[in-house]
């Protein structure tokens, strides 16, 4: 790769810069443990896609029961 | 309250909901401001070094960079997690607005990747690979970046407080976007915007002043904290005026489109014209008022005229209070407003032919029958979430949270505003203003005599450093209160007039959500102990100087 590129220039600034951390470190630490505890944890524990669990693919139909038989004086 | 509605969903698992979700929305809003607001302060400071190409300007500017980053870094990500409680615990409400939804947070989404990733990185990294003029650019657009985020979230919570731009659909029981502009450029929306935005950069720079403040106290860093606190109180009185200006267009939004919110901010139990803005007046924070029995709040002071110039700009405007909006009313221009109970009628109207156009459908009735069902349900849609209050006074929000976060924020508002005057006087050399200032204020004691004099903002009392140190939290009280206004005020409603928290939230069992509300407090509460001890730690360490 020529290094006089934008190819390589970006790379550069990335790889240079990654390299050179060092407050940056930590706080990159932090953001990962952080997205693995929402993503690996959270998100598969505990925040399940409540509409594809109880809906079977019918996500319209489920809504229209649930918005219908909650309403008041109606869906008798 | 909400004891009045026929369901089979465990009341407390709609108050767990929506105390996470209001705990998550708080710690979110923790970052973004300051985010906003740094971005503006350290984007000013570096185009000073890109005027001046004066080292110091540009260890200055790399030394909010990194205030900034830290926090950026510790924002990152907080505000996915409300897209993970609209999922599981609001899933009926996702549901109905997914369409609306859908183009404003995936265009946030892209933007904030592309936008902020590009341009953060440059902005760290790039110091000695790319030129002045484009590590400027970059500085500026990573802001810009962040403030464009911020106006499609805005959008798309402007539409929860005023749906407009869409139709809803029966068959896919969703609302529709029909009209892209009327959604990204509503009035309520930009009103919204420039508001939180303008008085984000307040908390900037209240906190730029108060890390300022702090360095003159301890005698160090004097330069950068006197150039930066002259920056800084200049950005924050221009802020906070900005902030007082485009809260009053907000009101008048909230006076067209949502007035039992205003009704409620203002403890105005009973409307007409020519209304009074309350001064003084007490309401008890831990009761609902009886607002069909009092007249008013008690002890009410009134500044006159106000509350109808701040909503209609018209000293002599009609503004109503509760009970009007209860009972209906009609506005000296002929507009008549239905009563709570004849929407309860639409509502249920509305309901009724929504479960009768899915049963023809389903049993493939001709389509005269199907249009005629359609244009009943597109006649009441509007009141549609009125078919799920059985009694009228469900759809008053709780006024105490709303009458006292209005005036926190008001008076804080006016706390900032005198706050940076007084430090802009102090900071700058402003001809006979600033002498008179420092003798008037040696004459009541808050200058020392010594300093009355000389122009220096160093020797001035402890307290008064102090005091700008303690202004930091107190800007985060002020634009939290104003979110709780926000909020609160639209009670019940998710998306107003349509869809209430009872309709809106998912049938879960509240314990697991009881349960995922103490993980986030935990959570939430470690990660900002963490971000609270790196910024103090590189506060304390101060700005890395370079030998230029």
């Amino acid at each position: 790769m020529q290094k006089n590129s934008w190819l390589y220039r970006i790379y550069d600034l990335y790889y240079d810069g990654f390299r050179s951390m060092r407050l940056g470190k930590t706080l990159w630490t932090i953001i990962l443990i952080k997205l693995f505890i929402m993503f690996a944890i959270l998100k598969v524990f505990f925040f399940p896609n409540f509409l594809k669990e109880h809906a079977h693919g019918d996500e319209a139909g489920y809504v229209a029961t649930e918005l219908i038989e909650r309403g008041v004086g109606s869906g008798e | 309250m909400f004891s009045n509605f026929i369901l089979d969903i465990d009341v407390s698992t709609i108050n767990w909901s929506r105390a996470q979700f209001a705990l998550t929305a708080i710690y979110h809003w923790l970052f973004v401001p300051l985010t906003l607001g740094l971005a503006v302060i350290m984007g000013i400071i570096e185009t000073r070094y890109y005027r001046t190409r004066e080292v110091f300007w540009r260890d200055a500017a790399k030394f909010w960079q990194k205030l900034f980053g830290i926090n950026f870094a510790m924002g990152v990500a907080t505000g996915i997690i409300l897209e993970f409680e609209f999922g599981t615990n609001w899933s009926n409400y996702s549901w109905f607005v997914g369409d609306i939804f859908g183009a404003p947070l995936a265009i946030e989404g892209i933007l904030a990747f592309f936008m902020e990733s590009t341009f953060v990185a440059v902005m760290y990294f790039g110091w000695k690979k790319v030129s002045p003029g484009f590590h400027l650019a970059s500085t500026w657009l990573t802001g810009l970046g962040a403030t464009i985020s911020a106006w499609w979230i805005l959008v798309a919570n402007a539409w929860m407080q005023n749906p407009v731009g869409c139709e809803f659909n029966p068959d896919t029981m969703r609302n529709e976007m029909v009209d892209f502009l009327a959604v990204a450029f509503s009035p309520f929306a930009v009103g919204k915007f420039f508001h939180t935005v303008i008085s984000s950069w307040i908390i900037g720079a209240v906190f730029c002043v108060g890390v300022c403040c702090w360095y003159l106290m301890k005698k160090r860093e004097i330069r950068l904290a006197t150039e930066s606190l002259k920056i800084g109180a200049v950005v924050g009185l221009i802020a906070s005026l900005g902030a007082a200006f485009t809260g009053h267009i907000s009101g008048q939004q909230v006076a067209k489109v949502q007035p039992m919110k205003l009704a409620a901010m203002e403890a105005l139990y009973n409307g007409g014209t020519g209304q009074g803005l309350t001064a003084v007046g007490w309401v008890n924070p831990f009761e609902q008022p009886d607002y069909e029995k009092e007249a008013s709040a008690p002890l009410k002071i009134d500044m006159p005229y106000a509350l109808s110039i701040m909503a209609t700009d018209d000293p002599h405007g009609y503004v109503p209070g509760i009970n009007d909006i209860l009972n209906g009313y009609t506005t000296p221009d002929g507009h008549v407003e239905p009563s709570v109970n004849e929407k309860i009628k639409m509502g249920q109207k509305a309901i009724s032919a929504i479960a009768a156009y899915r049963k023809a459908k389903a049993a493939k009735a001709p389509e005269p029958e199907l249009a005629s069902l359609l244009s009943e349900i597109q006649a009441n849609v509007k009141y549609m979430g009125y078919g799920y209050i059985k009694d009228k006074h469900d759809v008053v929000p709780y006024v105490p949270v709303n009458f006292w976060a209005f005036r926190v924020m008001v008076g804080l508002g006016v706390v900032f505003i005198v706050f940076f005057a007084v430090m802009i006087i102090l900071a700058f050399k402003i001809p006979y203003l600033s002498v008179i200032t420092r003798r008037l204020l040696a004459a009541f004691g808050i200058l020392p005599e010594t300093a009355a004099d000389t122009h220096t903002l160093l020797g001035l009392p402890a307290w008064h450093y102090w005091l700008a140190v303690a202004l930091i939290p107190l800007a985060y009280i002020a634009s939290e209160s104003g979110w709780l206004v926000a909020e609160f005020g639209r009670q019940p409603w998710t998306i107003q007039d349509m869809l209430p928290t009872w309709a809106a939230v998912s049938d879960l069992h509240s314990s697991s959500v009881m349960i995922t509300f103490i993980l986030f407090l935990v959570l939430f509460t470690t990660m900002l102990a963490v971000e609270i001890s790196i910024l103090l730690k590189q506060i304390s360490k101060g700005p890395e100087y370079e030998r230029g």
